[in-house]
C-alpha cells in the first residue's frame, strides 16, 4: 500500500485521503485488467454483445406494439433511452460494486476480512471499492450511445433541468443498488454462505428493468408500491428514464423528490446494517 | 455445481485395482447402478437450496407477464386484436412457463465446462484407464441430478402453474401431451450431447470459456427461452428454425401449447430425434479423435 497510508510512528489516528485511495485502486485495477489485455478484449466484446441480443429482442417487440402499455408514453425510442437508462445505472454497479460484494461474501465465509478489519480505513469504503471492473464500463459507453440515438429520434429536446438533474437521478439509482447489494452481502455473517441470496439479487432487480407502469391490478399494484416504497427497486431506473425520455410537463415530482430521500435512507440503512454484521462477525480463519 | 474439491462423482469408491476385480464379477449393469446411487446421494445433499432456487427462478417470469400484459393492451388499442405472433395473452404467459419445464429439461448447467476443466486439469485420464465410459458416465451422473431436480422442484413448479392456471386454456390431447412428453425426454438427450460434444471442443482449444459463452448467448435467444420464436420475421425465422436450438425450449412449449400439430408434429419430432443421433455421434466422435491427440503426465 501507498508510503502516506501507513500509520507512521507516533501518530495515532490517521485521516486517508479517500480520494487517492480510491485512485490507486482504480489504477491498480486498471493495470490488472490491461495484463490480461485480451481477456479484457473478450470481456467487453461479451457484455456488449449480450446488449446488443438485448436490444435485438426489444427491437422485436416494437415490431408488433407501438408502445409499452396503452398511452404510457413508452414507445420505442422512450423506451430505449429507458434501457439506456438501465445500461448505465448496472454497469456502473457492475463496474465499481458488483465484484467487490462478491469478494465481501467471500471474505467473511473465509475469515479474509480480518485484514480489511486491521487497515487504518473505513472498512465499508475499502470492501466496496477495492476492485473495480472496468470492462463493465463498455456497456457505459454502449449506454450513451444509445441515449444519443434515442433522442435524437424523440419528437422533442429535453430541457436544461432535465438534463442537469438526469445524472444526479442516476447517482441515485447506483446508491441504491449498492445500499441493497452490500447489505445483502453483509448478511452472509449471520447465513454464512448466502450464495442463493445472491442470486436473489439478479432475480430481484428484474423488477427494475421495465417501466413500472406495467405493475398494474390486483397483484401488480401492491407490487408496484411494495418496490417503491419499501424495496425502492423500481425507482432506480425509471426515475431518471423518465426524466430524460418524457416531456417536462409529464414528470411525477413527488416520486423524483421521494427518490433523493429513498438513495439517502438505503445508504444510511446499509450503513447500519453494514455496522451491525461487523460487530456480530466472528473471524472464521485462525 | 461439479466442482473438483468436492469429488462429486465419489470415483473413489470404483476405483483401484480391488473395485476392478469387484466391478468385473458384477457385471457392467451393477457398475451403472453404483454409479446412478451415487450421484443420486450427492445431488440430496443440496435440495434445500434447490427449492429455494427453482422457486426463484420464477421471479423473472413475474415481470414477464406483467411486460407482456402491457405489451397485448397497447396492441389490442391499437390494431383491435389483442395477438403476437398468433399468441394472445394468456398463451404467451403459458408459453412463458412451459419453457421453463423445458428448459428443466434441456438446461445442462456446468456439463460442457466440466468436460473442458477435467481435460485441462488432466483428470479426463482416469477415463482412459477404468473400465468406466466417461460419457455414460456423465448421463448417468445428469440423470441422477435431474431426477433430484424434479422431486425437489415438483413443488414449487406445481405451486407456480396452480397460481397461473387461469393463463391456460385445459390439457391438451392425450395423443399432443404424449408428443410433448417425447419432446421433452428428446430436449434432455439433445442438450446433454450438444453439450458433451462442445466440452469435448476442449481437447483443441483449452480455454473454452467465450465459446461456451457464445453458445450460451445464442441458445439464451434462439431456444425460444426469451421469446417464441414465431415472432422472427422471415429470414431470421427460417434461420433460427434450422438450428437444433428451439428443440431445447421453443419447441416441446409450443407443442404443448398446440401451435405444431399433424405433419408437422411429426416432422418435427422426427428431426429432434435426428439432432438427437447426430450429437450421440458428435460427441461419440469428438470424444474418439480428442482422446487420439490427449496426452496426461504425471499422477
Amino acid at each position: 500500500m501507498h508510503d502516506k497510508l501507513q500509520p507512521r510512528a507516533g501518530v495515532q489516528r490517521v485521516h486517508p485521503s479517500y480520494l487517492r485511495v480510491f485512485l490507486t485502486f482504480a489504477r491498480n485495477s486498471l493495470v490488472r485488467d490491461m495484463t490480461f489485455r485480451s481477456n479484457f478484449i473478450i470481456e467487453c466484446v461479451s457484455s456488449l454483445s449480450w446488449m446488443a441480443m438485448n436490444l435485438g429482442y426489444y427491437l422485436l417487440i416494437f415490431q408488433f406494439t407501438p408502445t409499452i402499455g396503452q398511452d404510457s408514453g413508452w414507445g420505442k425510442y422512450e423506451f430505449f433511452a429507458f434501457l439506456a437508462t438501465t445500461l448505465f445505472v448496472n454497469s456502473l454497479v457492475q463496474a465499481f460494486f458488483m465484484p467487490n460484494a462478491e469478494e465481501f461474501s467471500e471474505l467473511i465465509r473465509t475469515g479474509g476480512l480480518d485484514f480489511a478489519l486491521l487497515k487504518p480505513i473505513d472498512t465499508q469504503f475499502l470492501v466496496s471499492l477495492q476492485k473495480i471492473d472496468w470492462s463493465s464500463l463498455s456497456n457505459f459507453l454502449f449506454a450513451a450511445g444509445l441515449l444519443a440515438f434515442s433522442l435524437f429520434n424523440l419528437t422533442y429536446w429535453p430541457t436544461l433541468v432535465q438534463i442537469v438533474l438526469y445524472p444526479l437521478y442516476l447517482a441515485c439509482g447506483v446508491a441504491i443498488l449498492y445500499s441493497l447489494m452490500i447489505a445483502l452481502a453483509a448478511t452472509s455473517v449471520w447465513l454464512g454462505r448466502n450464495q442463493t441470496l445472491y442470486e436473489f439479487w439478479f432475480y430481484i432487480t428484474n423488477f427494475s428493468r421495465y417501466p413500472m407502469d406495467i405493475y398494474q391490478g390486483t397483484i401488480g399494484t401492491p407490487l408496484r408500491w411494495f418496490f417503491t416504497f419499501i424495496i425502492p427497486l423500481l425507482i432506480v431506473v425509471n426515475v431518471p428514464a423518465q426524466l430524460m425520455a418524457q416531456p417536462l410537463e409529464t414528470q411525477s415530482w413527488p416520486l423524483a423528490i421521494f427518490t433523493l430521500f429513498a438513495a439517502v435512507g438505503c445508504l444510511w440503512g446499509s450503513r447500519v446494517i453494514f455496522s451491525r454484521a461487523m460487530l456480530s462477525y466472528r473471524s472464521a480463519s485462525s | 455445481m461439479g466442482n473438483a474439491q468436492t469429488n462429486p462423482y465419489g470415483s473413489a469408491n470404483l476405483s483401484g485395482a480391488a473395485g476392478h476385480a469387484i466391478l468385473r464379477r458384477r457385471g457392467p449393469l451393477v457398475i451403472w447402478w453404483t454409479i446412478l446411487r451415487i450421484s443420486l446421494e450427492e445431488r440430496l445433499v443440496y435440495r434445500g437450496d434447490f427449492a429455494l432456487g427453482t422457486l426463484m427462478r420464477f421471479l423473472p417470469l413475474v415481470t414477464q407477464v406483467f411486460l407482456w400484459g402491457a405489451i397485448f393492451d397497447a396492441v389490442g388499442a391499437a390494431t383491435g386484436q389483442p395477438t403476437v405472433a398468433g399468441y394472445h395473452y394468456g398463451e404467451m404467459v403459458a408459453y412463458y412457463l412451459l419453457t421453463q419445464i423445458s428448459r428443466a429439461f434441456s438446461s445442462m448447467p456446468g456439463l460442457a465446462s466440466g468436460i473442458a476443466l477435467q481435460i485441462r486439469n488432466g483428470e479426463i485420464k482416469k477415463f482412459l484407464v477404468q473400465p468406466v465410459d466417461l460419457v455414460g458416465f456423465l448421463l448417468l451422473g445428469r440423470i441422477a441430478h435431474k431426477l433430484v431436480y424434479y422431486v425437489v422442484a415438483v413443488g414449487p413448479f406445481a405451486l407456480v402453474f396452480f397460481l397461473c392456471r387461469g393463463f391456460f386454456s385445459g390439457w391438451p390431447e392425450p395423443t399432443i401431451l404424449l408428443a410433448c412428453i417425447a419432446s421433452l425426454v428428446m430436449s434432455f438427450l439433445l442438450g446433454f450431447f450438444l453439450e458433451a460434444t462442445l466440452g469435448m471442443l476442449g481437447f483443441w482449444f483449452l480455454e473454452v470459456s467465450s465459446l461456451l459463452f457464445v453458445y450460451m448467448l445464442f441458445s439464451f435467444f434462439f431456444s425460444g427461452h426469451m421469446f417464441p420464436i414465431d415472432m422472427l420475421p422471415g429470414v431470421w425465422a427460417t434461420l433460427v428454425r434450422s438450428t437444433p436450438l428451439q428443440y431445447l425450449a421453443y419447441f416441446p412449449a409450443a407443442v404443448f401449447l398446440g401451435k405444431i400439430q399433424g405433419a408437422d408434429l411429426v416432422w418435427g419430432l422426427s428431426v429432434q430425434l435426428g439432432w438427437v443421433l447426430f450429437f450421440i455421434v458428435a460427441s461419440r466422435v469428438t470424444f474418439y479423435l480428442g482422446v487420439k491427440r490427449y496426452s496426461g503426465f504425471g499422477g
